[in-house]
């Protein structure tokens, strides 16, 4: 009887080790927020529904961290360089006339070439950069953003439902993705439960799909090698990888699924947002993947999953019931307080492998 | 020399171990005041440890202090910090050159022991704001310098030197601590291979410098690895091996060849080779090296041209940062290298690890945390990677090649059947490398290359760091292979020994080129003498 007891004591601490007390501790807040919210009158299925879409909105992004961090690049600062590619996609669908779900495909297929040449240029730059990558990704990502907003002005969109109605040129800072790609995902093969909760299925197959290539990608000859470039460089050469090559392919992909997670992100959203729109994005989906437990050079699927979902739900959940409990309109004001002191804490909680 | 006379420095039953590893047993040694001591013996013999007791360094302390006792002047002392043994009285010189390049020869001798003067300022402020007395640091240091009879600008950078002046401003700045702070003057002297970095001339210069040292009465301990130079300079003669004190002599009379046996020479008997040397006479060449170049740092290779025969296995050894792990690490392509390297008459480009690989040759590295091994990774992927990669070993394959999946099961029982050849010691396969102690980590890098069925394989230092237990068996493990599978070896170790007790024929670098190659049944009194430079008529000068 003891020591089944004791069995189980030491399973469950085995557990709670391997899961991590950050993340326990965070979830368990996550978890009082809810309990806390009926009694505020927060509506429970809003909450849920909201932390849902928000999950799904965020998912493919916290998931373009994973192969560059596996390839040893460090986290994906350079985030707007794939949104960027997105953005460029998503505005060519819709200046090419794509309606519906096949403006969604369409800018995929737009965004992907961009998304290869950017992710190319970026991993050569990373490439003379070792050691300082993540330094030299946030201002990669940054000065894209520069670039673009010359760019957005003057390349040659003429669709009226996107560019100034004054002057007839330049793109809008925000453009509605109405009659476009908006809700393709969230609509597809939705469920309603209540009046209030939808779960949007099509989202969580999207974001599924990709965790499912990325995770598969891993298991392969080439993602074995990734690894192995991130956990030891100078091992992987040993063993007659071109550790360049490889890195480069990493940062490819990276930049593709940051170019994916901004087009899921805007079907979801409404809106495609330009010009400055890019330039904090990084930060989140950093900040959730490390809050998911991974590390510097270690991340897997479970760590993007976790990730986004507490750091999506924690944002979602505190405006709205502090905002409730304290009665005036402070949410915009929390919502950044939490967003960034979520992502000084998982700065914070950097860890890198031993060498 | 007067009998009564109290010694200036005795160090009685001086014993230490690492962790188990016993590295010094027993040494007893006395040096009286103006007495040259030469301290010899090959790497790893526990010399640069028992300096470090000496001077009482953090390392010995952090490891578990020693056992025995330190007197100087009759007197028990016992140096928590090397600054305790300064002011003793005992100075050391290093071997690596601790000197700030662009400071003059003045400021380094006096840093931070420079007179000061009063000003002012120091009066309102504290002693922070005093200023340094320049003419009387140019005179301590000139005096100082003067005391080795050497041309020495005083007023010169360091980073302009020539490297003699550099050793020179060292010495100096020992000398110059009986004038400040050490209380009646340095009294001993501990050179670590002064003469290592010296021209001959230089290294002269320095040895006149000594002799003067001593007739002032500063006892000397000079450890090098030049043997002649031992025997113009010094009084007596200490030769260490594995810990141990071999021999006390008097330096009068004593020839190379006796000094060489000492140190390298276990009893020759204890060691029997189990086979005959092979003869290579209608053997292929499976490995030709021509002139090859290698810029590893510490450990250049100028000028190698060495033939490798199939079946053999051919031992490299020599003084560290003389050049022989250069040699593997050049030829693997993970250092810049140039000249030649053919592999069954094929030329195998330079610079690729790839190449390498791909032609049937591995590596097993001496760097095992830095190069051997994924230390975050499972031992299932420090054994499989590197046969997975570049030979697509335990993958399957779906759509004719396009996907190439990690063959889970395969690996698993790969690393199984390596852990229990190979005795690995670990709770499962799953284990990260970095948990596993050194030899076990050694084991996983053969297996490693074992994995790969090289032809030939390098191994660099196999049994550095690691306990004596495993130490054989990485041997046994290495000579079963090459008897059973019939691979090649290459084996780079400082060990002589180790060599002569695995090895067909032995090669000895020194500067970056062959000296000479050997059988292994050789005299080990004629590898020390190539060692240190001095060949005899039976080596056969570098087979090209």
């Amino acid at each position: 009887m003891n020591i089944k007891v004791e069995k189980i004591i030491s399973a469950l601490t085995q557990w709670m080790r391997s899961f991590g007390l950050p993340r326990i501790i965070i979830g368990l807040f996550l978890l009082m927020l809810f309990i806390a919210a009926p009694f505020v009158g927060v509506n429970i299925g809003t909450s849920l529904s909201d932390t849902f879409n928000r999950f799904g909105m965020n998912a493919v992004m916290v998931l373009a961290m994973v192969p560059m961090i596996h390839s040893g690049c460090g986290l994906n600062f350079g985030l707007p360089l794939g949104i960027i590619a997105g953005l460029l996609g998503g505005t060519l669908s819709m200046q090419f006339n794509f309606t519906g779900p096949t403006s969604f495909l369409m800018a995929i297929v737009f965004a992907t070439p961009f998304a290869v040449i950017f992710g190319w240029g970026y991993g050569q730059l990373l490439n003379r950069v070792k050691g300082g990558e993540m330094m030299i990704a946030t201002y990669v990502g940054f000065s894209s953003v520069a670039f673009m907003c010359i760019m957005w002005l003057l390349l040659p969109y003429s669709n009226p439902t996107m560019v100034w109605g004054y002057a007839g040129k330049g793109l809008r800072t925000t453009i509605s993705t109405e009659g476009y790609y908006l809700h393709v995902l969230n609509d597809f093969l939705s469920i309603r439960i209540t009046e209030h909760l939808t779960i949007p299925t099509g989202m969580f197959l999207f974001f599924g799909l990709l965790a499912l290539i990325i995770w598969a990608f891993l298991h392969t000859k080439t993602g074995t090698a990734m690894t192995a470039v991130g956990s030891n460089p100078v091992f992987a050469r040993a063993s007659g990888i071109h550790v360049d090559n490889i890195r480069a392919l990493s940062v490819v992909m990276s930049t593709w699924l940051g170019a994916l997670g901004i087009l899921a992100y805007q079907q979801s959203f409404g809106f495609i947002q330009l010009y400055m729109g890019p330039f904090y994005m990084a930060l989140p989906a950093v900040s959730a993947i490390l809050i998911g437990g991974a590390s510097v050079n270690k991340a897997t699927i479970t760590n993007v999953i976790v990730g986004t979902f507490l750091f999506q739900g924690i944002l979602t959940m505190t405006p709205s019931v502090m905002n409730s409990m304290i009665k005036t309109d402070m949410s915009e004001v929390i919502r950044i307080i939490v967003s960034n002191g979520m992502i000084l804490y998982a700065l914070t909680r950097k860890t890198e492998a031993t060498r | 020399m007067n009998e009564k006379e109290t010694p200036l420095l005795e160090m009685k039953h001086i014993s230490k171990d690492f962790f188990g590893n016993q590295v010094l047993t027993d040494v007893n040694f006395t040096l009286r005041q103006g007495e040259i001591l030469g301290l010899v013996g090959e790497n790893g013999a526990g010399k640069s440890t028992l300096m470090k007791i000496l001077f009482g360094m953090d390392e010995i302390h952090q490891t578990g202090g020693f056992g025995g006792e330190v007197l100087i002047n009759g007197q028990n002392v016992q140096f928590a910090t090397p600054i305790d043994a300064l002011a003793a009285g005992i100075g050391m010189v290093h071997q690596e050159f601790s000197l700030l390049p662009d400071f003059t020869a003045t400021e380094n001798i006096l840093l931070n022991r420079e007179p000061l003067k009063y000003t002012a300022l120091s009066e309102l402020f504290g002693e922070r704001l005093n200023i340094l007395d320049r003419e009387k640091m140019t005179e301590i240091s000139e005096k100082a310098i003067g005391r080795l009879a050497v041309t020495l600008d005083a007023e010169m950078l360091v980073s302009q030197m020539p490297v003699g002046h550099k050793q020179f401003t060292e010495i100096a700045r020992e000398l110059s601590k009986e004038a400040t702070d050490v209380a009646d003057g340095i009294k001993l002297l501990v050179l670590d291979e002064p003469t290592a970095v010296l021209s001959e001339q230089e290294a002269e210069s320095l040895l006149t410098a000594m002799r003067l040292l001593a007739q002032s009465g500063i006892a000397i301990i000079f450890i090098t690895h030049r043997l002649q130079e031992i025997i113009d300079v010094c009084d007596t003669i200490m030769v260490m091996r594995d810990g141990k004190i071999i021999k006390t002599v008097p330096a009068k009379g004593v020839v190379i060849p006796e000094i060489a046996r000492w140190m390298v020479g276990r009893e020759v008997n204890t060691i029997s080779h189990k086979r005959a040397a092979l003869d290579n006479t209608d053997r292929e060449i499976l490995l030709r090296l021509q002139n090859l170049w290698v810029d590893m740092p510490g450990e250049i290779v100028r000028d190698v041209d060495l033939n490798v025969y199939r079946g053999e296995i051919l031992g490299i050894g020599g003084m560290a940062g003389q050049g022989k792990l250069g040699i593997p690490n050049g030829a693997m392509g993970l250092f810049p290298a140039g000249g030649q390297v053919f592999f069954e008459g094929q030329e195998i480009p330079l610079n690729s690890p790839r190449n390498f690989l791909d032609a049937g040759m591995a590596f097993v590295s001496e760097d095992r945390r830095g190069v051997g091994l994924l230390l975050d990774e499972s031992l299932e992927w420090n054994v499989s990677f590197t046969a997975m990669q570049v030979q697509e070993k335990y993958l399957k394959k779906y759509l004719g090649g396009l996907f190439k999946w990690r063959d889970q099961k395969a690996i698993e029982e790969a690393t199984q059947s390596y852990v229990k050849q190979m005795e690995i010691r670990c709770t499962s396969t799953k284990q990260k490398a970095k948990e596993l102690s050194g030899g076990n980590q050694q084991k996983v890098c053969l297996a490693k290359a074992f994995a790969v069925e090289p032809k030939l394989l390098f191994v660099s230092e196999p049994t550095r760091g690691i306990d004596i237990g495993a130490k054989s068996l990485v041997l046994q493990a290495l000579r079963k292979y090459n008897e059973i599978q019939g691979t090649t070896i290459v084996m780079i170790s400082s060990e002589l020994e180790e060599l002569r007790s695995i090895c067909d024929r032995i090669a000895i670098v020194s500067d970056g080129k062959v000296l000479g190659i050997l059988p292994a049944t050789t005299d080990s009194a004629e590898f020390g003498l190539l060692m240190v430079g001095q060949k005899s008529e039976l080596v056969d000068g570098g087979s090209v």
